[in-house]
C-alpha cells in the first residue's frame, strides 16, 4: 500500500470518481458473516464487482439504527465469535489478499469505547482501515475520537438525515472528514422499493453548506436505483440488499451479479 | 434550611445538585446524547419544549390538576407497623406508589411527557418500551386520556411473565407489539422502540419511562418524578400521620432508577440521609445472571448503551450482557446516569436483593402490612431484612413502594409452586 493516509487515499478515490463523472459504488459488509471465509471471499467479490470504497460492518450486540436484515447478519457474526480483534484481522487479511480500495470502519460507540478509543483508532489504522463511521456518535460526543483519527490520519465520517437542521449540517459538515453519509430517509437501514421524492432536494440543501463528497446510503438496492442516486451525489451505499444476497449461494453467484448491476448503475449515471 | 450546611456539618463533599446536568446533558462523566443524527433535531426540539413547559404557569397547574383528579396525588405514606417490629429495628414508612392509577409511579412521567405533546409539541403518535408492563400501561393511560395514538414495544420474556399488563394495554387501545430480538426483554424492546421513532420522528414521540436514554430524558423523567420526593418530604416532616422529621434512610429499587431518583432527588441536600437503591440481584452476583450494574466489577463497567453514557453490564469485548431478575422492570444492563454520578459523589449508594430475597420481601409485605408489592418493589422490602435490624428502633426508613403486584401474581405462583415441589 501507498504511504497515504486512509483520509487520502478516502479523498482521491471521489476526485477520480468526480473526474470520472461518476459516482463512488460504496458496498457494505458485515465482518464474519456469514461466515469469516465468505466474509473474506464476498468483499474480494465486491472489489471485483467495481466498489470504489467498503463499509465493513463491526457487529454489535444492540444495533438500533439498523434494520431486520442487518441485525440478523450481525448477530449472527456475533454468535460465531466475531470479536472486534477478529474484525481487525480480517480488515488484516483482505489487505494481504490484495483488496486495495479504502475501508470505512462502521460500528456503534460501545465496542469500539471498550477496546480504547485511542487504542481501537491506532490499530484500525494499522490493521488497513481508512476512516471510521459511528452512527450512534454525534460530533457533540466525538472529541476524542476525532483527535485520535486526526493523529492517525483516518477519515470521521458522520451522517446527516432528512430531519437535520440547517444548524445541524453546519455542525455536521465542519465536523465530517472524507465524506458525509447522507441518510436518504428517516429510518433505519433496509431495502426500499422507492427513493424518496425528495432526496435531490436533501442533498441540494446540503451541497450549499459543504465541497465534501456526499455518499447516499439507506434503501438503495437495485442499479437503476444506484443510477438515479450517482446523478445527484458522490458515493452510491448499498447494504441490506448485498448481505442479503451474501446469504443466499455459496459460490456468492447472486452476490456479484447484484454489485455488478449497482457498480453499473453508480458509475453511469441516469441521464 | 438545612441545605447550607449539612453538607459541611457531615463532613461530605457539598454539590450543587441542581447543577446537573450540564447544558450538553452530562452528569460529571455521565449522560450526554448518543444517538443517530435522525434523532438529534427531535432531541433539540424536545428539549427546548421540555424546558418552556417547566416555567409554563397553565401547563403545571393541568398536570397538577390531572395529578390529583386522575391519577391520585398525593400517595398516602404508610407506616409499616407490624413490620417494623418483625424486623426489630428502624421504623420503616411507605411511600405508596403502588396506590397511584395503574398501579405504580410510572404514571407521573408517562402522563407529564403525554401532555408535553398534547400542549407544547402537537405530536400525535406515542411509542414506548415496557418491561414489567408498568410503563406501558401507564403510557396507554395517558394516551387514552389525551386522545393519543399508541404503540408499545415489550420482549415476549417479559410478555409471558407479565401477561395482565398485555392485556390492559390492549384493553386501553394501544397496540402492544411483541420484541423477538436479543434476549427479549426490556432492552430489546427499547432497541425497537427507538427503531420506530427514528423511522416517524415526525409525528411521534418516544415516551421513554425511565431515567435513561439521552439528553434531555434522564432530566425530564426524573423532574417529573421527584413529586414523589416532595411529597414524602412534606409528609414525614409535616403531616400529623407522619413521623414528623426526615428519615434517617431513603430506600428504592433500581432499575433504569427513576423511581429511586424521583424519591431522592428532592432529599438530596439533606446530606444526613442515607440514599440506598436496591438493584437485581438476580441468582447472584457471582452466578453472572442478575442486573446488577453497580455491583458486578467483571460485567459492569462504564459504556454506551440506548443513547446514554452510564454503567453497562457487558462482556470484554463491549457487546450488552444478556440479563437476569425474576422482576421483569429491573431486568436491565444499563442504570440511569444520574444514579452513577450520585454515586461517584458519594451521596447515594447501591446494593442488591437476589431474587430469593425479593420473595422474602414480598412475602413479608403480603401477610404483615396486608400488600401486594411488585417484584420490582420487592427488592427495596428484601433490603430491609438487613438494614433495618442493624438500626435502632427510634431511626426511619423511608421506602418507596413503587409498584403493586396484581401482573405479578402469575409469576409468584410460579416460583411458590417450584419450591413446593
Amino acid at each position: 500500500m501507498s504511504a497515504k493516509t486512509g483520509l487520502e487515499r478516502i479523498n482521491h478515490t471521489f476526485a477520480v470518481a468526480r473526474q470520472e463523472r461518476r459516482a463512488a459504488f460504496m458496498p457494505y459488509h458485515a465482518l464474519g458473516y456469514p461466515s469469516r471465509q465468505v466474509t473474506i471471499d464476498a468483499i474480494a467479490a465486491l472489489a471485483d464487482a467495481g466498489a470504489d470504497l467498503f463499509e465493513i460492518g463491526i457487529p454489535h450486540s444492540d444495533p438500533l439504527a439498523d434494520g431486520p436484515t442487518v441485525q440478523t447478519a450481525t448477530h449472527q457474526a456475533l454468535m460465531q465469535g466475531t470479536t472486534v480483534t477478529a474484525c481487525l484481522e480480517m480488515v488484516r487479511e483482505l489487505r494481504d489478499r490484495g483488496v486495495t480500495q479504502p475501508f470505512c470502519g462502521m460500528t456503534y460507540f460501545n465496542p469500539l469505547y471498550r477496546y480504547g478509543v485511542e487504542r481501537f483508532v491506532n490499530d484500525a489504522a494499522a490493521a488497513g482501515l481508512d476512516g471510521l463511521i459511528v452512527p450512534d456518535l454525534p460530533p457533540e460526543e466525538a472529541t476524542e475520537l476525532e483527535q485520535a483519527c486526526r493523529r492517525a490520519g483516518l477519515a470521521t465520517v458522520y451522517m446527516l438525515a432528512p430531519t437535520s437542521t440547517e444548524e445541524r449540517i453546519r455542525l455536521v459538515a465542519g465536523h465530517a472528514t472524507g465524506f458525509i453519509y447522507m441518510v436518504s430517509v428517516t429510518g433505519i437501514t433496509g431495502a426500499r422499493s422507492e427513493l424518496p421524492p425528495d432526496l435531490a432536494a436533501f442533498v441540494r440543501s446540503v451541497r450549499r453548506h459543504t465541497d465534501l463528497p456526499l455518499a447516499v446510503g439507506f434503501g438503495i438496492s437495485t442499479g437503476e436505483q444506484a443510477a438515479a442516486v450517482a446523478a445527484i451525489a458522490d458515493g452510491v451505499i448499498v447494504g441490506s440488499a448485498l448481505v442479503r444476497a451474501a446469504g443466499v449461494d455459496d459460490d456468492l453467484a447472486t452476490l456479484k451479479a447484484l454489485a455488478a448491476d449497482l457498480a453499473r448503475g453508480s458509475h453511469h449515471p441516469a441521464a | 434550611m438545612p441545605n447550607s450546611t449539612a453538607g459541611a456539618a457531615h463532613g461530605k463533599q457539598t454539590v450543587n445538585y441542581s447543577a446537573y446536568p450540564d447544558e450538553s446533558g452530562h452528569f460529571g462523566p455521565y449522560g450526554g446524547k448518543f444517538v443517530p443524527e435522525t434523532l438529534m433535531p427531535a432531541l433539540d426540539e424536545l428539549e427546548e419544549a421540555y424546558l418552556r413547559s417547566r416555567s409554563d404557569h397553565d401547563f403545571q397547574e393541568e398536570l397538577a390538576y390531572l395529578q390529583r383528579t386522575f391519577v391520585g396525588r398525593p400517595t398516602p405514606l404508610t407506616y409499616a407497623r407490624r413490620l417494623s417490629q418483625h424486623l426489630g429495628g428502624a421504623q420503616i414508612y411507605l411511600k405508596r406508589e403502588d396506590l397511584a392509577h395503574t398501579g405504580a409511579h410510572k404514571i407521573n412521567n408517562a402522563l407529564g411527557q403525554a401532555l408535553l405533546m398534547k400542549r407544547k409539541m402537537g405530536k400525535t403518535r406515542i411509542v414506548a418500551e415496557t418491561g414489567a408492563g408498568q410503563h406501558g400501561v401507564a403510557t396507554a393511560t395517558a394516551a387514552a386520556l389525551l386522545g393519543m395514538e399508541c404503540v408499545v414495544y415489550m420482549g415476549t420474556v417479559d410478555m409471558a411473565r407479565q401477561e395482565p399488563n398485555v392485556f390492559r394495554m390492549r384493553l386501553l387501545g394501544t397496540e402492544v407489539r411483541p420484541v423477538e430480538s436479543g434476549s427479549k426483554t426490556l432492552k430489546d424492546a427499547i432497541n425497537e422502540a427507538i427503531r420506530d421513532w427514528v423511522t416517524n420522528v415526525r409525528t411521534t414521540h418516544y415516551l421513554l419511562g425511565s431515567v435513561l436514554g439521552p439528553h434531555p430524558y434522564p432530566t425530564m423523567v426524573r423532574d417529573f418524578q421527584s413529586v414523589i420526593g416532595r411529597e414524602a418530604l412534606s409528609q414525614m416532616t409535616e403531616s400529623p400521620d407522619g413521623p414528623g422529621r426526615l428519615p434517617d434512610a431513603i430506600v428504592a429499587c433500581v432499575g433504569g432508577g427513576s423511581n429511586a431518583i424521583g424519591i431522592f432527588h428532592p432529599f438530596l441536600d439533606h446530606h444526613e440521609i442515607r440514599l440506598i437503591g436496591v438493584e437485581a440481584g438476580g441468582l447472584g452476583i457471582d452466578s453472572g445472571a442478575h442486573a446488577a450494574r453497580f455491583a458486578d466489577p467483571k460485567l459492569g463497567r462504564l459504556g454506551i448503551l440506548q443513547g446514554t453514557k452510564s454503567f453497562v453490564l457487558q462482556d470484554d469485548d463491549g457487546q450488552i450482557a444478556l440479563t437476569h431478575s425474576i422482576s421483569a422492570g429491573l431486568d436491565y444492563a444499563s442504570v440511569g446516569p444520574e444514579h452513577a454520578w450520585l454515586r461517584d459523589l458519594g451521596r447515594s449508594e447501591y446494593t442488591f436483593c437476589t431474587d430469593d430475597q425479593a420473595m422474602q420481601g414480598f412475602k413479608l409485605l403480603c401477610e404483615l402490612e396486608g400488600i401486594i408489592p411488585a417484584l420490582e418493589s420487592a427488592h427495596a422490602i428484601g433490603h430491609l431484612l438487613e438494614l433495618a435490624p442493624q438500626m435502632d428502633r427510634d431511626q426511619i426508613i423511608l421506602v418507596n413502594l413503587s409498584g403493586r403486584g396484581d401482573k405479578d401474581l402469575g409469576a409468584v405462583n410460579r416460583v411458590l409452586a417450584s419450591e413446593k415441589s
